[in-house]
């Protein structure tokens, strides 16, 4: 085989990548940024996916890279960017708790995520254990982010965000899904990004605005 | 040419057993109901071509139960492996499933046949539509009774609830129609429920699903009751046993009238159906306190049936509460079974089995006739009021003389089939010998005063629906136009009406198959028919009945009455007001009114009610009576659930903040404390 060892250093430093992003989501400020900050978790997927792949020599592994490619890094973020243009909302989106505040929970969540990890990586056998603790904190950090933010542009982000971290957790535990469930699931997420861009024109429509707090006139008393 | 193997082929299947046949025939009201909707609007293909083929299938049905009844050969049962991967649909053919195939082939026959005559272009949902939902209604029922699995019931049972919940609201642009229809669909729901809780409990633990397994299956007396109290809860809520009848007045006359006829005299039947089946066939640790409850729950019902029967406006609602009179005494009748059985009485068991069997029979055909015999009133007048109608046997004979055999039959009185049930019944109350329970033997005279009211109070009720609608004089102007059925509709009537006289004067076939599925339950049959003249339950020298010399004695009276009349005395027919007391100025509105007739038993029964009055004071100039009567179960039972549901709701709906971020916050929590959980 090629150098294990080499290749298990490398999938920690970029799940450390992931990791590192999804904090920066919680404190960006900006929507544009965040989807940049998006395709990059995007590309680091797809390299960790392909690296996997290459490890251990699975064919399949290559094509959910492919996908991965095609959909996360490019079709989705460019279908964003997109979205934001036609809306005008390039700009601010601030989060409810200060930034600090945000990334000290942040911390606390990244701990549990690692003590959940450890007996999972304990049963499984596949060389990208130690990173479930990283996948599980990344599905709560894009959690968060989307309890934090209030514009419906940075929600979608988030629930992509979430997604993301799910399928790293996938690669990492049991080498990705079969084909099917990941097809499924990446049909899915382009349908949910078209009908959420419908909302956010209705909302907006609707409002003037895309931000959520308006919702609450929607309660029925 | 391929169209000779693929006959043979069938009649192979055919000619193997019955139950093949039977199911062959269940999808031929399947494809019935779709082919329907090749032309949905045209009332033509649908109501004129369709329905009779169903009604014809009806009769096979009927025919091929009869002839499994009377050859006697043993259970056949089939398993067809479609549905979930597993869990394949197990049907079975029994005595039991048999005698009520029968019942559901006979009066489906006369009710199919009506409707092809009944429904018109232009009324509510399309015709097509409505005969999918018809003959679906028709073959869940038939699978229902086939089913030998709790999977297969259950997934008939709920086809039944919603395409009769369909059939109910088809005109459903009417609020009242859909507030019925909704009141139905929960009430079905709620017992079904129930139902399903019934079948877990029977299948102790360990997953079979199947009856046969269940038949198998030894459970101590306690899970046994609870078995049974499920079961009673939700076949009792089917079939309309108080206090879980609210929806069958509200559902009953808000359907159109061959429906309620369906629902009426064959989905209620059903019910009866599945609680023989529960309580005879799949539990085997019966206890007598099972009977009594049945019993005292059955006769209340009866009574509290006729009761409100006798003080309805409506006619659609009148012949409702009837019915839950009538399911009253047949549970009677099952719950007096159940005691008996106990007790191991079992010929007295046997005996009050048949009764409820046969009156189970005797009300698909009366009921389903007075229901019919009210569609074509409404159709004619476009009344439902019984104050507004009157007169209208010179406007519609057919109708009138069809209804007349009906009303009489129901009144129990002989030689029609209400009565050999209703005396069977009371036979089986007033032959009972001591049963080793002190109290239960005191209850039973009781029981028997309880059955002999309720008998009568049917009959009062019933002299009320028929002279208030078809006797005196008509109370609007427009019924002296009234026309009278159509032949479809006569045809269908007839039927029923044949079918009433038929079990009325020669009962000894219907006793005949009831007494095989009584062999079946309790392995006992009152003793076996001897003669074609007369039955004797228990032994001749006690009692015994002759339809024939009745029917003959009530013929040659009429005869020597109308010889007598006609050549002795004058001969002539005159038409004149019967008692004018010398006024001369009488109007149609000084006749008795429904009003009127049931105010005696208003006084009597008071406590039955919640009444609201509105009386007019005496310087009106025009003065008006109100009267609104309600059922105190509802406020009782209903409202206070209802209420404290809403409280609830109301009280959780605090954590409804309407702010996403909040509901994010739930979903997260709930989702770290799962983890914890897992960790």
């Amino acid at each position: 085989m090629h150098d294990a060892d080499l290749i298990a250093q490398l999938l920690r430093l970029l799940a450390a990548g992931l990791l590192l992003i999804s904090f920066a989501m919680l404190s960006r400020r900006r929507t544009q940024r965040l989807i940049t900050l998006y395709a990059w978790q995007g590309a680091i997927l797809f390299l960790s996916t392909c690296l996997v792949a290459y490890g251990e020599g699975l064919r399949e592994l290559y094509y959910s890279a492919a996908l991965t490619l095609i959909l996360k890094v490019i079709l989705l973020p460019w279908i964003l960017h997109r979205l934001i243009h036609r809306l005008g909302a390039q700009w601010d989106s601030e989060p409810l708790v200060n930034i600090p505040a945000t990334m000290l929970v942040g911390l606390v969540l990244v701990i549990f995520a690692f003590g959940l990890a450890q007996p999972i990586s304990m049963l499984a056998t596949t060389i990208t254990r130690h990173t479930i603790g990283i996948a599980l904190a990344v599905i709560l950090l894009s959690f968060m982010m989307m309890i934090t933010r209030r514009k419906a542009m940075t929600q979608v982000i988030g629930f992509l965000a979430m997604e993301n971290g799910l399928f790293f957790a996938a690669t990492s535990t049991t080498y990705g899904m079969p084909m099917v469930i990941e097809l499924g699931i990446a049909l899915d997420m382009l349908v949910a990004v078209f009908i959420l861009g419908i909302f956010f024109f209705q909302i907006r429509e609707q409002f003037d605005s895309l931000d959520l707090h308006h919702l609450e006139k929607l309660r029925e008393d | 040419m391929t169209v000779a193997p693929s006959i043979s082929a069938v009649v192979a299947v055919v000619s193997r057993n019955d139950l093949n046949a039977i199911l062959l025939l269940l999808g031929v009201w399947a494809a019935l109901g779709f082919a329907g909707l090749a032309r949905p609007r045209s009332v033509g293909y649908v109501a004129r071509l369709l329905f009779p083929i169903g009604a014809v299938t009806c009769l096979g049905i009927a025919l091929l139960a009869g002839i499994f009844l009377a050859s006697g050969q043993g259970a056949q049962s089939l398993i067809l492996p479609i549905g979930l991967p597993d869990l394949p649909f197990h049907l079975r053919l029994d005595p039991l499933s048999g005698f009520f195939l029968l019942l559901l082939g006979l009066a489906g026959a006369g009710i199919s046949t009506f409707a092809a005559g009944y429904f018109r272009s232009g009324e509510g949902t399309a015709p097509g539509l409505l005969g999918l939902q018809y003959h679906v209604f028709l073959a869940s029922m038939g699978v229902v009774i086939l089913a030998n699995d709790a999977y297969l019931f259950m997934v008939a049972w709920e086809t039944m609830a919603l395409s009769s919940y369909f059939l109910v609201t088809s005109q459903h642009r009417i609020p009242e129609i859909r507030r019925a229809g909704f009141l139905y669909l929960l009430m079905a729901h709620l017992g079904a429920v129930c139902i399903l809780f019934s079948f877990g409990t029977m299948s102790a633990g360990n997953w079979q699903l199947t009856f046969d397994a269940m038949r198998g299956n030894t459970l101590s007396p306690g899970w046994a009751t609870v078995a049974f109290v499920f079961a009673l809860l939700g076949f009792g809520a089917k079939a309309g046993l108080v206090p879980m009848h609210v929806w069958l007045p509200e559902a009953h006359p808000a359907a159109p009238s061959p429906v309620s006829a369906m629902m009426s005299g064959l989905m209620l039947k059903t019910a009866i159906y599945a609680m023989l089946r529960v309580s005879f066939d799949l539990l085997h640790a019966r206890s007598w306190q099972w009977g009594v409850v049945v019993l005292v729950l059955g006769l209340f019902s009866a009574l509290f049936g006729a009761v409100f029967a006798a003080v309805q406006t409506d006619m659609k609602r009148l012949l409702a509460y009837s019915s839950i009179e009538n399911i009253g005494l047949i549970f009677a009748g099952i719950g007096l079974a159940l005691l008996f059985e106990a007790s191991n009485l079992r010929l007295f068991a046997a005996l009050a089995l048949t009764a409820a069997l046969i009156h189970a029979l005797n009300h698909s055909f009366f009921k389903s006739l007075l229901f019919l015999a009210t569609g074509s009133v409404l159709h004619a007048t476009k009344q439902r009021s019984l104050g507004k109608l009157g007169g209208l046997i010179r406007s519609m004979p057919w109708v009138a003389a069809l209804a007349l055999v009906g009303t009489l039959a129901i009144a129990g009185l002989p030689p029609l089939n209400g009565f050999v049930s209703e005396w069977l019944l009371l036979q089986s109350f007033l032959f009972t010998p001591q049963i080793p329970h002190a109290f239960i033997n005191m209850l039973i005279p009781l029981g028997a005063a309880a059955l002999a009211l309720t008998v009568a109070l049917a009959a009062y009720v019933m002299v009320k629906f028929y002279g208030v609608i078809f006797l005196g004089q008509p109370r609007e102007p427009l019924l002296t136009h009234a026309h009278d059925a159509n032949w479809l509709e006569r045809i269908g009537l007839m039927w029923l009406a044949a079918g009433c006289v038929t079990i009325g004067v020669l009962p000894q076939f219907a006793l005949r198959a009831a007494g095989d599925v009584t062999g079946m339950l309790l392995g006992q049959s009152i003793a076996p028919v001897t003669s074609l003249w007369s039955i004797a339950p228990i032994a001749p020298q006690q009692a015994s009945y002759s339809g024939l010399i009745f029917l003959a004695g009530i013929v040659a009276v009429i005869a020597v009455t109308f010889v007598v009349v006609r050549l002795l005395a004058h001969g002539r027919v005159r038409r004149t007001a019967a008692w004018d007391c010398g006024y001369p100025w009488q109007t149609s509105r000084m006749q008795d009114t429904a009003e009127g007739f049931g105010q005696p038993i208003r006084h009597m029964f008071g406590t039955f009610f919640r009444m609201e009055r509105a009386l007019p004071s005496p310087t009106d100039a025009e003065p008006r009576y109100r009267i609104q009567i309600e059922d105190r179960v509802w406020r009782a039972l209903y409202l206070p659930v209802a209420r404290s549901l809403q409280w609830l709701a109301d009280e959780v709906s605090v954590v409804q903040s309407g702010r996403l971020a909040v509901y994010l916050l739930f979903s997260f929590l709930t989702l770290l404390a799962l983890l914890v959980f897992v960790l």
